[in-house]
């Protein structure tokens, strides 16, 4: 039912107010649009002095500041492409990490872990996304990336066959790419996993009883039933995750390298958007074009992470759709920093 | 679980569905894993630091030699900053929330609001540290560069839509007869908001407003482009400070071992502060009447 359908009798010359009276509405009515107005406005406006600053860096570089392969301060040249490989790379390595750990603790959860374990479990998991990404960064630097290595190095030497993973094991360094990885897939199992969680529970019971009274195993019937129906959710949920790994910043700054470089595997130094505009920024102070190549750096990560959000938002409302008004499943979860609930 | 009439499941069926269980199972603790590790060393290397002498009761102080100083500057900085982040970002996020459910409703506009503030959590917190630079730190807005209240502003826009998508859902559950009947009396709308809507959603607002303030209180990246990082105490939100974060990052990247256990202190006490803020808001929740 709709409120905002059922007004005080206002046809009724009785009751009707009058326009004094009447004021402190129609203020907080207008007042509370201006506001959300007012918000929207403020972010095009950020967006539109973004590109006015790394106007400078995009005219001298052109199309070579996202696809060149030369990031050198010392001679003013701001070829992005080892951040923007870096970005991906990384982000790649927490999604296949990070995704199927998440899923399968979001499956475990809603179905078949008993019930009485599940709340504390489940805040378990989400407390992940209470830990500041300082922290992460100080894991890593002292004492996943350290530890870590031997083990890096042995993969590196055993599976030197497969492209990407194999070459220089002696040259591994503590920050590389796949620690960044790894310490990102950390960092989005929470949200992915909350997501998923929400998705999960809205498949209808009947679709996993009916499952189950076919003869389906439990597997066969989270396969069947289960899984099919909240593939579109789910995928979103990966792609926020995405979008989180894409723009964090100061746990990946502390352990990839910091090497302006296109890594040639996986246990190499590099670095993304979000670090160089963190390592270099107060560096940059006295050479104008190098602090718009950094503020082109943050655009093409606005960006980037714009277009990532807008696709998985799509995903999770198409997953959800039917359900409560505005209340789409993800958002709130997602707007919690991962649950709590 | 299966009734009598089936035909039995197969041994091949039966296995996969053990081995999948357990791959679930497992992937649940995998899960778990960096979660103990990570508490179990904040434990362990940040307790050492706690006790060490006036670890929370002096400022650190930048010496190269003897005892680098404790965290009070950083605590009391990060308080503030985020205090005043709360109340930029709470009001109005709670604002634009009621515009969403008590007068946009379904109305395109505020489909688009609400679209855009999703895409806004995406929004990698370094960016809104690089706005509030180019807007307010070069132009040296209020007479200083870098200053409190501009890493306040920062953090507000990365807390607004965790605000506003939380207190929205939690305003959608006020039951809409509740609305009717206080509109069937009489009343103005803006008096059904204040005295019916908004009583009635106060404890979920406050547990959704609590976890956006845990969530801002670990940003660092924001920080250091509006705040910077400072040594002394200060109560001058127009001037740079020294906050939780800030500190621990620049203290991971200091040569003194002394300085790095002062970083798993600091880190420690962050994790805490966090803990605490979500722990209130889960017991608030419990409480709530409505959610």
């Amino acid at each position: 039912m709709d409120a905002s359908a059922i007004t005080a009798p206002g046809d009724r010359s009785t009751f009707q107010r009058s326009p004094l009276s009447r004021a402190p509405d129609q203020i907080l009515r207008w007042g509370l649009t201006t506001l959300a107005c007012a918000i929207l406005l403020l972010l095009v406006y950020f967006f539109i002095r973004l590109i006015g600053e790394s106007q400078q860096a995009l005219s001298s570089f052109g199309l070579s500041f996202v696809f060149g392969n030369d990031w050198d301060v010392s001679r003013n040249i701001y070829h992005g492409a080892p951040l923007v490989v870096g970005t991906l790379i990384t982000s790649a390595i927490a999604l296949l990490i990070g995704v199927p750990v998440a899923v399968a603790a979001a499956l475990y959860l809603t179905e078949l872990c008993p019930r009485r374990a599940r709340p504390a479990l489940a805040m378990l998991v989400d407390l992940l996304a209470a830990v500041p990404s300082v922290v992460y960064g100080l894991w890593g630097v002292f004492v996943l990336g350290p530890k870590l290595i031997p083990a890096e190095k042995w993969v590196a030497s055993t599976f030197s066959f497969i492209p990407f993973i194999g070459g220089a094991s002696e040259s591994i360094t503590p920050g590389n790419y796949f620690i960044a990885g790894l310490i990102l897939a950390i960092m989005i199992l929470p949200i992915v996993s909350a997501i998923s969680r929400e998705v999960l529970h809205t498949v209808p019971q009947e679709h996993k009883e009916a499952a189950l009274a076919l003869g389906a195993t439990r597997w066969e019937m989270i396969r069947m039933a289960v899984l099919p129906y909240a593939r579109p959710g789910i995928t979103g949920g990966a792609m926020l995750g995405l979008g989180r790994a894409i723009g964090e910043t100061i746990a990946v700054v502390l352990v990839i390298g910091n090497a302006p470089t296109i890594g040639k595997h996986i246990f190499s130094q590099g670095y993304t958007l979000a670090a160089v505009i963190a390592n270099e920024f107060g560096e940059s102070s006295n050479t104008p074009i190098h602090k718009s190549a950094l503020f082109a750096a943050g655009l093409v990560l606005f960006v980037l992470t714009l277009l990532v959000n807008i696709v998985a938002r799509w995903f999770v409302r198409r997953g959800a759709r039917g359900r409560t008004r505005g209340g789409d499943v993800g958002t709130a979860v997602t707007a919690t920093g991962g649950g709590f609930q | 679980m299966s009734a009598p009439a089936l035909p039995a499941i197969s041994a091949r069926r039966r296995r996969t569905d053990k081995v999948m269980r357990a791959l679930l199972l497992g992937g649940t603790g995998i899960a778990l894993v960096p979660l103990i590790l990570i508490i179990y060393y904040l434990l362990h290397k940040g307790l050492s630091a706690w006790t060490s002498s006036g670890f929370f009761t002096t400022d650190p102080n930048g010496n190269f030699f003897g005892s680098p100083g404790g965290i009070r500057s950083a605590i009391f900085g990060t308080l503030e900053i985020v205090a005043l982040a709360s109340l930029i970002a709470i009001p109005i996020g709670i604002g634009v929330a009621l515009y969403l459910t008590e007068y946009g409703r379904d109305s395109a506009f505020a489909n688009v609001v609400r679209y855009l503030i999703d895409v806004m959590t995406g929004v990698p917190s370094i960016v809104f540290g690089l706005f509030i630079y180019i807007v307010l730190v070069v132009a040296k807005v209020g007479g200083s560069s870098f200053a409190g209240w501009k890493g306040s502003l920062a953090l507000a826009l990365l807390m607004l839509p965790i605000v506003v998508r939380a207190a929205e859902v939690v305003l959608l559950l006020v039951p809409d007869s509740l609305r009717e009947a206080a509109l069937a009396l009489g009343a103005p709308r803006w008096r059904v908001v204040s005295r019916v809507v908004l009583p009635t959603a106060a404890p979920g607002l406050v547990t959704g407003s609590l976890l956006a303030v845990a969530r801002g209180m670990g940003e660092t990246a924001p920080l250091l482009f509006t705040v910077s990082v400072a040594f002394g105490l200060s109560w001058n939100l127009n001037g740079v400070m020294n906050s939780l974060p800030a500190q621990i990052y620049g203290d991971i990247t200091n040569p003194r071992s002394v300085v790095v256990t002062r970083a798993w202190g600091a880190a420690l006490t962050l994790v805490a502060l966090i803990l605490i803020l979500n722990v209130v808001a889960r017991l608030i929740a419990r409480r709530s009447r409505v959610s």
